[in-house]
């Protein structure tokens, strides 16, 4: 399954700035409390677990439940402490998963 | 046939109450599309344990007014220094009416730089709103808020 994911990082960054680091990613979140055209249940289909890694250490991540709205958008903040890598992963229902990344320069 | 047969096979009042009675308890209990009172508490408690909630501390930023319940800006923001002893290891949010009391959950790892999150949530109608924060040294603070929604999220079905 492909999504869209759009990521917002700093290019550059001063030594011990704290920065602030915007994700999006296109889902339809279907909380599984709708029903169909046919009167059914439609099933739950969630991102359920975000997680954003700097240089391969955990620095955020959260536990997102249906009350995320579609397309979970995500403000945070980190501190540019080494020019990295930052390594964000999204996971969910029906074996969902994306992994995105982002560079930045620490001056 | 008999005219006793016939007997047996009448519906009485009694009977018809009966069935609509066992039909209207199946059909509740499989579909939890909604809100149980005292949902938000159970949920809390199940996240943090019996640990103390004192007011303070955190601010929880959402628009006192939502026109539409299904997307409703939403920061979160304690005040802490965020050093190694005294920083934030995880925020909470909780809702009152949406079928399901949990809204998000954030963990902060020791290289956040700040206490704060934002992002999009679903609100099924107007509820009050419970962020808690879980510090590092165990205590927990909490910030509730008010919101009026006038289109709710969550549970309008699809249209035929």
């Amino acid at each position: 399954m492909s999504a869209r994911a759009l990521i917002n990082v700093p290019k550059q960054a001063k030594r011990g700035d704290v920065i602030e680091i915007k994700t999006l990613i296109s889902h339809q979140m279907e909380t599984g409390f709708r029903h169909g055209t046919n009167g059914r249940m439609i099933p739950r289909d969630i991102i359920t677990t975000f997680t954003c890694r700097y240089e391969g250490e955990e620095i955020f991540s959260t536990t997102f439940f249906p009350a995320i709205a579609a397309n979970p958008f995500v403000t945070f903040y980190a501190v540019a402490d080494t020019t990295g890598t930052f390594t964000f992963t999204w996971e969910g229902d029906n074996g969902f998963s994306v992994i995105e990344e982002a560079k930045i320069v620490v001056a | 046939m008999s005219r006793t047969h016939i007997r047996k096979l009448r519906i009485t009042r009694r009977d018809a109450l009966l069935l609509g009675g066992i039909a209207a308890a199946g059909a509740a209990s499989p579909a939890p599309s909604h809100a149980v009172p005292g949902q938000m508490e159970a949920a809390i408690r199940k996240v943090i344990g019996d640990a103390k909630v004192q007011k303070g501390k955190v601010t929880l930023d959402l628009p006192p007014l939502v026109e539409n319940g299904n997307s409703v800006p939403m920061t979160v923001t304690v005040a802490s220094p965020m050093s190694a002893q005294d920083r934030v290891k995880a925020i909470h949010v909780f809702n009152e009416k949406n079928p399901q009391a949990n809204v998000i959950s954030v963990e902060f790892g020791p290289r956040a730089g700040k206490a704060e999150v934002a992002t999009r949530i679903r609100l099924a109608d107007t509820q009050k709103i419970t962020a808690i924060a879980v510090m590092a040294d165990g205590t927990c603070w909490s910030d509730t808020q008010d919101v009026v929604v006038t289109l709710a999220a969550c549970l309008e079905d699809l249209q035929p």
